[in-house]
């Protein structure tokens, strides 16, 4: 079979241009094209790498956020709480204060009306006094000149004195 | 590395093999038939070689083997169109080293001869080619006007019995491979310029149609094979992969410059083998080379009954992988021109439209085999290469 037998010619310059083509491709072809993919993929692989951090980095942020916002709320409300607290007990201490403080006036003042009272009284006593101690000295000087009128004097004195 | 899945496609691999081989053996058995037939008129045709010219062209119109074996051959011109003198044809150089050293001569010298009628002399030597070999021609013309001498073998084949110079004549098919090998070049070159200049950015044109092909070679038949050490032999693998893509297309053209049978051609295959073979041998580690000679985890005697049949191994892998893609490509084209000779065979224009049918309906499948056989040679390449570099554990 002339087929199978393959011509020497043929082989040696196949074994050349082969040889010689792969050497070419290989140095000016193969190289920089595999370069170029290699390194096309691994830039796409770390701009993929780098958008999945930067997508973890956000949320971690986000989630912090939350975090810090909830925490705020809570403080706010605590602030409130007290701020509420502390309103009420100054409310509730004033008003005690200023209960005491009336009652205390007050107590003052009833003090004040028991000692005008006594001074009055005191007073109305001398008064008292004094006056039964003019009518009996007018009765006894008038006793001495005539009964009858010594008992007019009587009866107009206890006119005069008409005990309020 | 995963055994199994290798035998799985390796037997999957191998019935598609045996199927196209035996295609084209069953083929190669009816072609010899028909050689017997082609002969038995021949010899009817010398017999009333008085008839003349009517009869030798009906016979022509038979002689569809060497028709056919003429097209999937290399020759020494390349037609453009036409036949003989009236087409047009380039007329490639002959380089022959002689008895006498070195001779160059045009080949349209011999005048389009191919039974050895025509003599160049050249350096006081005498040239005649017959069958597209190149003899040293004989003193005298025999009967037929032959300067070659003719005899027949036991199969009943002419066969040239002339001693022969060493002809490295810059045949169709080496022309047609420099071609394909420029064509390689310039393309890659580009395809390599634009990932200089744009690099990290998508890739454009020529690139962006070359790069799947090129990823694929990569992702699909490098790393699959050979895992982390594939870098190393992606310039071989892919040289291999579009070299044999690119000429088994061109062949599948039937026009110039395409048309002829490089990567049909048992040189050409064998040289791509033998590439495939002295990597596996030169890369082969320790490992390699211990499963070879002495296959642990066997018995003594097993292991010096196994040695030479892995010896053998080596040897059948690449002749497997030659014979492969010749047998394939070959047969397609084989299949092709029969399809359309059978127009010549019925001697009848109405058989054009089914022959037609048919050629179209296999040169589609040829489009797809021609990358196929692409594929294969280059994954088996990558196979036996992984094997040859793979670490045991």
């Amino acid at each position: 079979m002339d087929l199978l037998v393959p011509e020497i010619g043929l082989l040696v310059w196949n074994t050349i241009s082969f040889l010689l083509l792969i050497f070419l491709l290989a140095k000016f072809a193969w190289k920089p094209i595999m370069k170029g993919i290699h390194d096309r993929e691994k830039s796409i692989d770390d701009a993929l790498n780098k958008a999945e951090l930067a997508r973890q980095e956000m949320s971690r942020l986000s989630s912090q956020n939350e975090e810090l916002m909830k925490q705020a709320r809570e403080e706010r409300d605590q602030i409130l709480k007290e701020a509420k607290a502390l309103k009420d007990n100054i409310v509730n201490e004033a008003k005690n204060q200023a209960q005491a403080e009336g009652a205390k006036l007050i107590e003052k003042a009833r003090i004040e009306i028991e000692n005008q009272k006594k001074a009055a009284l005191a007073e109305l006593k001398g008064q008292v006094s004094a006056l039964s101690l003019d009518i009996a000295e007018r009765v006894l000087r008038t006793q001495l000149d005539d009964k009858a009128k010594q008992q007019e004097l009587v009866n107009n004195l206890l006119k005069d004195v008409e005990l309020n | 590395m995963d055994y199994n899945r290798v035998f799985v496609s390796k037997v999957r691999r191998l019935i598609v093999v045996f199927t196209l081989f035996s295609a084209f053996l069953g083929f190669g058995a009816t072609a010899f038939a028909q050689t017997d037939s082609v002969a038995h008129h021949v010899q009817e045709a010398t017999a009333s070689a008085a008839h003349g010219e009517e009869h030798k062209q009906e016979e022509k119109a038979f002689d569809i083997t060497s028709f056919i074996f003429h097209h999937i051959s290399d020759s020494h011109f390349f037609t453009v169109w036409g036949h003989g003198e009236h087409g047009l044809h380039l007329h490639l150089p002959i380089i022959l080293w002689t008895n006498n050293g070195l001779v160059t001569f045009s080949s349209s010298a011999f005048n389009f001869d191919d039974a050895g009628k025509v003599v160049v002399e050249k350096n006081g030597q005498r040239f005649a080619i017959a069958h597209n070999k190149i003899y040293y021609a004989n003193a005298t013309a025999d009967a037929h006007g032959s300067y070659v001498s003719h005899i027949a073998n036991e199969k009943g084949e002419e066969i040239v019995t002339n001693a022969r110079p060493l002809d490295f004549s810059i045949t169709k098919n080496v022309f047609s491979m420099l071609l394909s090998a420029v064509v390689l070049l310039v393309v890659f070159t580009s395809v390599a310029s634009a990932y200089r200049k744009r690099a990290g950015q998508a890739p454009k044109g020529m690139q962006s149609f070359l790069e799947p092909i090129i990823m694929f070679v990569r992702d699909d038949i490098a790393r699959p094979n050979l895992g982390h050490k594939y870098a190393a032999f992606m310039p071989y693998l892919l040289s291999v992969f579009f070299f044999i893509w690119l000429n088994n297309m061109l062949g599948l053209v039937p026009f110039f410059p395409g048309g002829a049978n490089v990567t049909g051609n048992i040189a050409m295959t064998a040289v791509l083998a033998l590439c495939t073979y002295l990597i596996t041998t030169f890369k082969g580690n320790k490992d390699y080379w211990k499963h070879i000679f002495w296959m642990p985890g066997v018995p003594v005697p097993m292991k010096i009954f196994l040695a030479p049949l892995e010896l053998i191994g080596t040897l059948t892998k690449p002749i497997a992988l030659a014979i492969r893609l010749f047998a394939n490509i070959t047969a397609g084209h084989i299949l092709v021109m029969s399809l359309l000779c059978l127009i010549f065979i019925f001697n009848s224009i109405a058989v054009a439209p089914a022959s037609i049918f048919f050629a179209v309906f296999i040169g589609l499948i040829e489009f797809l085999v021609a990358f196929i056989q692409a594929f294969i040679f280059t994954t088996l390449s990558a196979l036996f290469i992984g094997m040859a570099v793979e670490e045991h554990h």
